[in-house]
């Protein structure tokens, strides 16, 4: 790694940290106050869209890890959110828990859940896994539709009361603010250590050549099932911050089209990265919000009826074009237009 | 409730055969290209599309329609293949699966826009025929043209592959890309025609699926995703395979839908699919893949 000149590496401890210097230190402290402040500086509008990238960003850590460092593909991310949010609402609505007990108990029912659907990875891989993590994106929201609907509620919407913290409520978009990102932020730098350690290795040696890494003594199925455990926790997390955010729960956020975009943002921030992951939600995010905004005038130019049309067909539309071009031409995603403006920062004036 | 059961069987397989159209799309993709395509749900909606402009907005003759609409099938197939899949050939998976997935949205987002989010559905007169009575069990004339048309491409398949030339191009194709690139084969040519035919393969089927239901773009590619249970039932290298999982697909779906629970029929391809991936991971006809470092 390109460290600021000057800083050297005189004992193991420096070696391994992360914070390097005390810019760093300063810039993290800095951003964190930031963060603290805005609800202060922000209109509601904003601060909600803040706030979903704040619970899109502690479920993509899960996804990250899945298949950012282990690379393996899950196309039902989707539904294990669904599983830590429907877990902690049943809980809480059902059995009177608070959301303090309720929300570990869900995020744990998630990783269980998780662990069962990546279970068929002691056998296969690749295709044959991103079928195995469809059937699961399918077998979830018909479970929690069908089977027992007058606990789930089938596809109404059932309402979540807002957490409570020593007599602090969770109630308004400012306040879960706070919530979130605390979560989220307490999740990136899990995430991030947990990529440092032995088993973040194993991941990765995993992702790059399954073989080797089993020769050189890697416990593959081992890890795999980690790999597929840690993702549902923080894909439970993920759902239960969501029925937070919203208030409520319902099937519909927990569908194949949310697995999609959430492959979409580690596409669009880089695989193996976790600013690259933090990017990638920020990124896809806002480009929903702007693709939305940019919807209205372009319909404008049509009757009515086709108008309405082009403003709900405009987002997918998008999406699907953003993706592709990242594809083709930045397969390393943003995080590697991050590394190149690291470089050039640190490296300036000299070019290279 | 078991004497219905021969009527659920035949109702199966005439469902059955569809997807099988569907899952041989996938495979004869995926044979020639080892591109798994997530995209045949919205392809396939796009076809039924363009058959219902062509009959419904234009009144173009049911076979100019067909026709109309196998023309735009295989302008897409072409334009997929040249514009999306082409520069991701040899990528890694998740690109390709990712690509595949992106082109899927990408197309929905195009459908929503062009055709708009409400139900559309063909004139139910469209095919000449009526529901006939065999015994106890009663086919409706949407199927049996389902099945016919399904019948019809497979026979014409077979004849493409094992006849004519571009045929034999396209399974050596499927066997070994650099040894039939040395033999003198245009592997971009044989790309280009597998994806024509997989989207011809498609339009048939989103024609089938659109007469049968209703075409929306929120719904019809879901119905296409049945197909995947198919492809892995059958192996991913098999195009027999393919179609004798999509007959099984329909026939089970139609089958505990029938006798035991509607909602359960929905998703009982999926665990289908599951059980197959936990106890027999290549399929039925799939070759068992031998790595090496």
């Amino acid at each position: 790694m390109w460290r600021p000149c000057g800083t050297f590496d005189d004992t193991y401890e420096k070696d391994v940290t992360i914070m390097r210097t005390a810019a760093q230190w300063a810039v993290t402290i800095a951003g964190l106050v930031l963060l603290g402040l805005l609800p202060f500086l922000l209109g509601g509008g904003l601060i909600t869209t803040l706030n979903l990238i704040g619970v899109s960003v502690v479920s993509i850590m899960g996804l990250h890890i899945l298949t950012g460092l282990t690379g393996q593909i899950s196309l039902g991310h989707g539904a294990f959110m669904g599983v830590g949010a429907y877990a902690m609402m049943m809980l809480m609505n059902l059995t009177g828990f608070s959301f303090w007990l309720a929300m570990p108990l869900a995020v744990l029912t998630s990783g269980l859940v998780g662990l069962f659907f990546g279970l068929p990875s002691l056998r296969i891989k690749g295709f044959y896994l991103a079928m195995a993590t469809l059937a699961a994106q399918f077998i979830i929201p018909w479970t929690i539709i069908n089977v027992r609907p007058d606990l789930t509620g089938g596809t109404s919407t059932l309402t979540v009361d807002a957490p409570n913290l020593f007599g602090f409520a969770f109630s308004s978009q400012q306040r879960i603010f706070y919530l979130v990102m605390a979560f989220a932020v307490i999740s990136v730098i899990l995430a991030r250590n947990l990529q440092r350690s032995k088993v973040g290795r194993a991941f990765v040696a995993i992702r790059d050549n399954d073989l080797a890494a089993e020769i050189m003594g890697v416990e593959i199925f081992r890890y795999k099932l980690l790999a597929f455990f840690i993702c549902s926790l923080y894909s439970g997390l993920g759902g239960c911050l969501l029925a937070v955010w919203m208030g409520a729960v319902n099937v519909d956020s927990f569908l194949l089209h949310e697995s999609i975009w959430y492959l979409g943002m580690i596409i669009v921030g880089g695989l193996g990265s976790v600013p690259g992951a933090v990017f990638g939600v920020v990124f896809i995010r806002f480009l929903e919000i702007v693709s939305q905004s940019i919807g209205p005038p372009i319909a404008g130019f049509f009757p009515d009826a086709i108008g309405a049309a082009v403003k709900s067909g405009i987002s997918p539309f998008i999406f699907g074009l953003v993706i592709l071009l990242f594809l083709a031409y930045e397969p390393r995603g943003l995080a590697h237009r991050w590394e190149i403006f690291k470089h050039f920062y640190r490296r300036w004036p000299f070019s290279h | 409730m078991l004497s219905l059961l021969p009527q659920f069987v035949v109702t199966g397989l005439l469902i059955g055969s569809v997807y099988a159209l569907i899952a041989v799309s996938i495979v004869l993709v995926f044979k020639a290209t080892r591109i798994f395509n997530f995209a045949v749900g919205e392809l396939l909606a796009l076809g039924g599309y363009f058959c219902f402009s062509f009959v419904v907005w234009w009144h173009f003759p049911l076979w100019l329609a067909l026709l109309g609409a196998l023309m735009m099938a295989v302008v897409t197939g072409f334009l997929v293949e040249r514009l999306v899949l082409r520069p991701l050939l040899s990528q890694s998976l998740l690109t390709i699966i990712m690509a595949t997935l992106a082109l899927g949205v990408l197309l929905r987002g195009l459908m929503l826009m062009i055709w708009t989010g409400y139900d559309v559905a063909f004139p139910k007169n469209l095919l000449p025929g009526r529901t006939v009575l065999v015994g106890d069990v009663a086919m409706s004339h949407e199927l049996l043209w389902a099945g016919a048309i399904a019948v019809t491409s497979f026979a014409a398949l077979a004849f493409f592959f094992m006849k004519t030339n571009t045929g034999l191009r396209m399974r050596a194709v499927s066997e070994d890309h650099e040894l039939s690139m040395a033999c003198g084969v245009n592997i971009t040519v044989v790309f280009a025609v597998t994806w024509v035919l997989a989207v011809i393969l498609g339009t048939l089927a989103g024609f089938l699926m659109g007469y049968r239901l209703s075409l929306a773009p929120s719904y019809t590619p879901l119905l296409a995703l049945k197909a995947f249970p198919a492809v892995i039932f059958g192996g991913l290298e098999s195009i027999t395979g393919a179609l004798v999982g999509g007959l099984v697909v329909g026939l089970i779906e139609a089958v505990v839908g029938g006798l035991i629970d509607p909602n359960l029929g929905e998703i009982s391809a999926y665990v289908l699919l599951l059980i197959v991936l936990f106890i027999r991971p290549e399929g039925l006809f799939g070759l068992k893949r031998i790595e090496r470092i």
